[in-house]
């Protein structure tokens, strides 16, 4: 994988069980981050020339090259919406989350 | 062959350095340390020693840096003192939390204000709390014998730990002894390259001193604390296994001197030893029973020796080069806790003196001991008393 | 810049799609994690990274929670210069080869309570890269005036009311003060340009010795902002002349942007509610300042 994925936390049950000292494996995630978003963005494929202006400045890095189309991660999309401001084509709505 | 040559405090803690093979060396001058990180600039210069010196540009850049060069697997080394040691407080604590195994010599010298370049022990006694492991060197060969004992004993995997050697300002560093000079191949034999997995390396990528939320925190603290327990069996397993390859046993957490028959003893710490030392034989000669307890490490505490020691004696004298304001003397708290958890009845009395390099004199000393030797205090309930005092205070 | 030729541009198309930086709690919308993620993909996966206490450390260890997928380690405020010199010097020390040592700190942990380490660092020219992500105030603490909070900057230590302005005090020069120590390179960016951001990163990588980058990175949180114009705003910070492009590389100062005509100021500090109390007198002497600023560089660095 290109990027880091959730993966299944077991929380220590021996003091053992802890990192010798404050260290763990890098890109460790246990949590994702969409319950943040109160909106999502949603690419138009047919309006979108992908360009990658978005996969450049998303602040997250949730927005990916998925073949010859653009891709979201939707378990880490805080749903900031600079995507969807900086699209030349206007090829990406900011769609209100079903709560 | 040991070479023996003569040299100062300072000087043989660059040559135990130089023979530890450290990889990275970051430090600040400050007197009386300086002379340490001079010898090991001329050594790294001419090339006996193949390190990395940093010219950082404070003592708190000087432990970031060896902390750095330690979380990528680099043995390190810095040495600092007084004014110097404190700026580095913040990193002390970061670098026994991270468990990053860093070395330092520390030129005991007073603390400001007044300004005052001569030794004490109030700069690494006020940082007891920081997490290192604090030793305190009776002489020059010691200061070289345990820079050497540090890397290992610091390294260990089950203690991860920063240790601090502490030598008296010009007491020690300063002052010229004939000191041995142990061989390389030996001591590569005794301490092997440092290797740990609490590393950043590319074949396994950590992401290093996070934050740790209330649920966690408190477990990281005791393992820390841990840690610091292990370090007494790791400590005692050095000095043997170095006794073993070098001839020299410094005992373990503390040295006994002639006390098993005392009536009266001194706890000391650091180079004041010596002296008592030689007052002990002096009044042991006219027939008077005292003796000595030479604290080595005040962290981890040597509690169970203190109190060991303390069943034997009638009275024991603690000499503090150092002063808690508004209490008493830290090594004397920190005996006396031990001698509370034991419910001992023990006679105690804590003088301070030898501040900001003032000298403590032999008779200074066997005054002490014949106030303990009394059975009871000069003044009744005074268990506290600046020694030595040039002038008259209000009583 | 001859020797740079040969380094192969990175662009959107080619740029490594690995995400070194991920899953971290920054705020939505937050300009320091974007200025972090490119300068990442760009430096690659063999990238020690040290980080102060600071917004980009606070949001990316977090037990278990690790959102760097490379080394990366956070540092004492102060001393996130000196750690990763020490990083650089330890693992040069054990003969680790072909890696970057890269530093990230914002606008307080550099121009301030950093500073003396980072000077050091640069004095030394040890071999690392240090990124300045500014966000012009202590963001992390809840928006305190640093030493690159601009003047008529509202912050919670500069409040701004019938007496004051926000912040009195004008941003520090930091991006000369670093060149005036003959860095071998220097640079500001700005998220607003993430192709020059990246292009001064790549250039960055391959320079041996000590380097530096000062990027412009919006806060919406701090400045009052929508989520969705972070990448807009900081553009317009430069368009309208009160950031700028430039670098600084043997000895020479170089404009990267040297616009004929300035966007609106007015307009940029009014779309933000740090500065949404200025007056128009504010706005003048902000204006004055720029003018002058840019009458100067003009002179002295076409």
């Amino acid at each position: 994988m290109n990027k880091p994925q959730k993966k299944d936390f077991i929380k220590p049950k021996h003091i053992n069980d802890y990192p010798v000292g404050p260290q763990f494996e890098a890109g460790h995630l246990a949590d994702i981050n969409a319950g943040w978003r109160t909106v999502r963005p949603v690419v138009d494929h047919e309006a979108c020339i992908f360009c990658l202006r978005c996969y450049i400045v998303c602040p997250d890095g949730t927005i990916f090259k998925d073949g010859d189309k653009i891709g979201i991660d939707y378990d880490y999309c805080k749903g900031c919406g600079v995507c969807a401001h900086e699209c030349p084509k206007d090829a990406i709505s900011m769609i209100k989350e079903e709560l | 062959m040991e070479q023996n040559i003569f040299i100062s405090g300072d000087e043989a803690v660059a040559h135990g350095v130089r023979l530890s093979r450290p990889n990275v060396i970051a430090a600040y001058p400050i007197t009386p340390q300086t002379i340490t990180v001079e010898r090991l600039s001329d050594m790294v210069e001419c090339g006996d020693l193949k390190a990395e010196y940093m010219h950082v540009e404070s003592e708190h850049s000087a432990i970031c840096a060896t902390m750095g060069a330690s979380a990528v697997g680099a043995r390190t080394f810095t040495a600092s003192s007084s004014q110097g040691l404190l700026y580095m407080t913040e990193g002390l604590h970061y670098c026994s939390g991270g468990r990053y195994p860093v070395v330092m010599m520390n030129a005991n010298r007073s603390v400001a204000l007044p300004w005052s370049i001569y030794g004490d022990h109030r700069d690494s006694l006020s940082l007891l709390d920081c997490g290192w492991i604090q030793v305190y060197v009776e002489d020059a060969q010691e200061a070289l014998d345990m820079t050497i004992q540090a890397f290992k004993i610091a390294e260990h995997k089950d203690v991860l730990t920063p240790m601090m050697v502490n030598l008296d300002g010009f007491i020690l560093t300063h002052t010229y002894e004939m000191v041995s000079i142990p061989e390389q191949d030996k001591v590569d034999a005794f301490l092997p390259p440092f290797q740990t997995e609490n590393k950043m390396c590319f074949e396994n990528p950590k992401n290093m001193a996070f934050s740790s939320q209330p649920d966690d925190n408190t477990e990281f603290k005791y393992q820390q604390n841990e840690a610091m327990f292990n370090a007494v069996k790791v400590l005692k397993q050095t000095n043997k296994e170095f006794a073993q390859s070098f001839g020299r046993d410094y005992g373990d957490m503390v040295e006994e001197y002639r006390c098993d028959d005392a009536d009266a003893i001194l706890v000391t710490l650091g180079s004041v030893t010596g002296t008592v030392r030689v007052v002990v034989d002096k009044m042991r000669a006219e027939g008077k029973k005292v003796g000595l307890l030479k604290i080595r490490y005040m962290r981890p505490f040597p509690e169970k020796e203190i109190i060991a020691t303390a069943k034997k004696v009638k009275a024991i004298g603690v000499i503090d080069k150092d002063i808690s304001f508004g209490y008493e003397g830290t090594v004397f708290t920190n005996v006396n806790s031990a001698l509370a958890k034991a419910n001992s009845t023990v006679l105690k009395k804590n003088y301070i003196g030898g501040l900001g390099g003032r000298d403590i004199t032999k008779n200074e000393i066997e005054n002490m001991f014949n106030e303990l030797l009394t059975g009871k205090l000069k003044k009744d309930g005074e268990h506290v008393e600046f020694f030595n005092l040039k002038v008259a205070i209000d009583e | 810049m001859s020797n740079m030729l040969d380094i192969k541009k990175i662009t959107p198309k080619n740029i490594t799609d690995k995400e070194l930086f991920y899953g971290h709690k920054a705020c939505a919308g937050c300009g320091g994690s974007l200025a972090v993620r490119l300068a990442l993909k760009v430096l690659g996966e063999r990238t020690y990274a040290a980080l102060p206490a600071g917004c980009m450390s606070a949001v990316g260890f977090i037990y278990p929670q690790m959102a760097f997928k490379n080394n990366a380690i956070i540092t004492p405020f102060p001393g996130v210069a000196s750690m990763a010199s020490g990083i650089e010097a330890g693992a040069k020390a054990l003969g680790i080869e072909d890696y970057k040592t890269v530093a990230f700190a914002g606008d307080g942990g550099t121009a301030d309570i950093g500073f003396q380490a980072l000077s050091g660092m640069i004095d030394r020219d040890d071999n690392v890269l240090y990124i300045c992500y500014d966000n012009e105030a202590y963001m992390n603490t809840g928006i305190q005036k640093s030493g690159l909070t601009p003047f008529g900057t509202k912050t919670t230590t500069t409040p701004a009311g019938k007496n004051l302005p926000g912040s009195i005090t004008h941003k520090k020069n930091l991006f000369e003060i670093i060149a005036a120590h003959d860095i071998k390179y220097a640079a500001t960016a700005s998220i607003g340009y993430p192709q020059d951001f990246i292009n001064k990163v790549n250039k960055a990588k391959h320079i041996k010795g000590a380097t530096f980058i000062h990027v412009y990175a919006s806060c919406p949180t701090g400045w009052g902002t929508p989520t969705h114009t972070s990448v807009e705003i900081a553009k317009e910070a430069v368009d309208c002349g009160l950031f700028y492009l430039a670098e600084y590389e043997n000895g020479e100062f170089k404009l990267n942007k040297n616009p004929k005509e300035f966007a609106s100021a007015a307009e940029y500090l009014k779309k933000q509610g740090r500065f949404k109390h200025m007056t128009e007198e504010n706005i003048n002497e902000v204006v004055a300042q720029r003018d002058m600023k840019w009458e100067r560089m003009r002179r002295k660095w076409l």
